[in-house]
């Protein structure tokens, strides 16, 4: 039984070959089939991309570190969908690069934050938490509000999402520094822009309460308030279950 | 391997491996080793025919119990809603008043709807209700958009100032910004609202601010406000005569609310909760109330 085993730890490079090989298994088994194997996907035709305004503010989550806390997955237990809404599916995660499922939370998860409380509501909240609820322990980004967002680099961020498979056009990618700002000023000549590359359902308001100015506040709440609502795919999945 | 050599006090075979005389024991592997990874081994085949397991180039296998987190998921939603169904029915069917006068029903309905008011509208409106800067107060007689439970309920369901179709709208102008008033009639209309609700205030206030505010209020805030400024909850136009404030009823705040306007936002639960859900927080809250002063 083992004598093919000694045979081989005399040898380094087939030792060497024989555990990678075995190292490879898992992977080969757990990973591969991911790309081959079409129902890992849904489909999800109605699936919309992060406009400019959305992608900075994902940036501002990721900068923050508010994955360390809040995840973005609802998983498939009773206590998570009653609390938080159908639970996840791996369509909602195809354009995050890289994804922010989260592994843990010290806060309550977030894939479907978005519309369920007020623009005004964010912005108080990320200001100070306690202003609003006063056991909270989450730590407060008073500097959102006061910091101008960078918004020169936003074509260059659309274009390193589109090289790893987010359909963003070539108008999206010259137009992406005047959509943030469009976005979050409905008044202003930019705004239709915006509706018009990134489709109807697009949140055009000022996330901040001030339409002049466009901080990283706007940003982070513009994400926040479209998380959970770039498809409806999950309730649909979820529907057609119950039936 | 090679070297067959036994090791004379152990009767061990050796590796054939020598460190100044010291040789390494082949020492087998103990038969329990042997023995559990054979129960694994047998486990994981057992495994691989009840569950899904193996991908197959563009499927994978579906393991013989058909199992599926998603629809273990539905189901266990299921039994748990039908676990609830005894008393959830009664809920549903009944109108807001038979369930009012069922104590063992109102019993039930404080104790769901203080973890679904917790779950969706602590964040807001504070873990007791009673609100914060910005986000009113729930436990007052004092209701907005009209304070029975026909009408809270409603309220939830649509929102206010939200994307739903039929959303409750209102905005209060901002009369010093869009200049409909002028500054010093600001200062009026502020010291006459202030004294509404706190007649004390009138004795500090510019002599004849009050009497002046009054004029330009009946000219231009009665509409909403009412003659009385007893609000409209058609409007949704708070009452401005009683103690109860959403974003403050100091000078500052007062002037500011004029100046700037008003347009309060509260999400649309209709995609969220289910009907249910938005009956019993209805009644919690109608049951929260502080008893009318």
């Amino acid at each position: 039984m083992f004598g093919l085993h000694y045979r081989l730890e005399r040898k380094a490079i087939g030792l060497t070959l024989g555990i990678i090989l075995v190292a490879s298994i898992g992977g080969l088994v757990e990973i591969a089939p991911l790309f081959t194997i079409h129902q890992t996907v849904e489909d999800a035709p109605d699936m919309r991309v992060y406009t400019p305004l959305e992608l900075a503010g994902r940036n501002i989550y990721i900068r923050e570190g508010c994955y360390a806390c809040h995840s973005q997955m609802i998983r498939t237990l009773r206590d998570e969908v009653e609390r938080y809404g159908p639970y996840s599916l791996a369509v909602e995660s195809k354009y995050d690069h890289p994804m922010l499922w989260g592994s843990k939370r010290t806060g309550p998860d977030l894939a479907r934050i978005g519309s369920k409380y007020s623009d005004e509501w964010h912005v108080a909240h990320l200001n100070n938490p306690r202003d609003v609820l006063s056991v909270s322990v989450m730590p407060a980004y008073s500097w959102l509000l006061k910091t101008t967002l960078r918004t020169d680099d936003l074509g260059a961020h659309l274009k390193a999402q589109r090289a790893v498979g987010v359909p963003y056009t070539d108008d999206m990618i010259a137009n992406a520094s005047k959509d943030a700002y469009g976005q979050a000023a409905p008044e202003s000549p930019y705004a239709d822009g915006v509706t018009q590359r990134y489709g109807k359902a697009t949140n055009v308001r000022a996330f901040d309460g001030r339409p002049g100015e466009l901080t990283e506040m706007d940003a982070l709440v513009a994400y926040l308030q479209v998380l959970g609502h770039l498809t409806d795919a999950a309730h649909k999945s979820v529907a057609k279950a119950a039936r | 391997m090679a070297v067959e050599e036994r090791d004379y006090y152990t009767g061990y075979l050796t590796t054939g491996h020598e460190w100044n005389g010291i040789k390494e024991l082949n020492t087998p592997v103990p038969r329990a080793v042997y023995f559990f990874l054979l129960i694994a081994f047998v486990f994981s085949v057992g495994y691989w025919v009840l569950m899904p397991a193996w991908p197959l180039g563009v499927s994978y296998t579906k393991g013989l119990l058909g199992l599926d987190q998603r629809n273990i998921v539905q189901d266990s939603l299921k039994r748990a809603a039908f676990g609830r169904s005894a008393w959830t029915k009664q809920i549903e069917a009944k109108s807001f008043r038979e369930i009012q006068a069922d104590p063992a029903l109102m019993n039930i309905v404080r104790q769901t709807g203080r973890t679904v008011f917790g779950d969706n509208c602590a964040a807001c409106h504070g873990l007791n209700a009673q609100g914060g800067h910005g986000f009113p107060n729930l436990t007052t007689t004092s209701w907005l958009w009209g304070g029975d439970p026909d009408a809270i309920a409603e309220t939830i369901r649509v929102g206010i100032n939200s994307p739903h179709p039929d959303s409750r709208t209102s905005q209060m102008p901002a009369f010093g910004h869009d200049q409909i008033l002028q500054p010093a009639d600001i200062d009026k209309v502020v010291a006459f609202v202030r004294s509404l609700s706190d007649p004390s205030t009138a004795k500090t206030a510019k002599p004849g601010d009050v009497d002046a505010g009054k004029e330009i209020f009946a000219a231009n805030c009665a509409a909403c406000h009412g003659e009385d400024a007893k609000g409209n909850s058609d409007v949704g136009a708070p009452n401005l005569t009683d103690k109860f404030w959403i974003y403050g009823g100091d000078v500052q705040t007062i002037t500011n609310t004029l100046w700037n306007g008003r347009q309060g936002h509260m999400p649309s639960w209709e995609g969220r909760l289910t009907p249910l859900d938005r009956k019993i927080l209805a009644l919690y809250l109608f049951d929260e109330r502080m008893p009318a002063p």
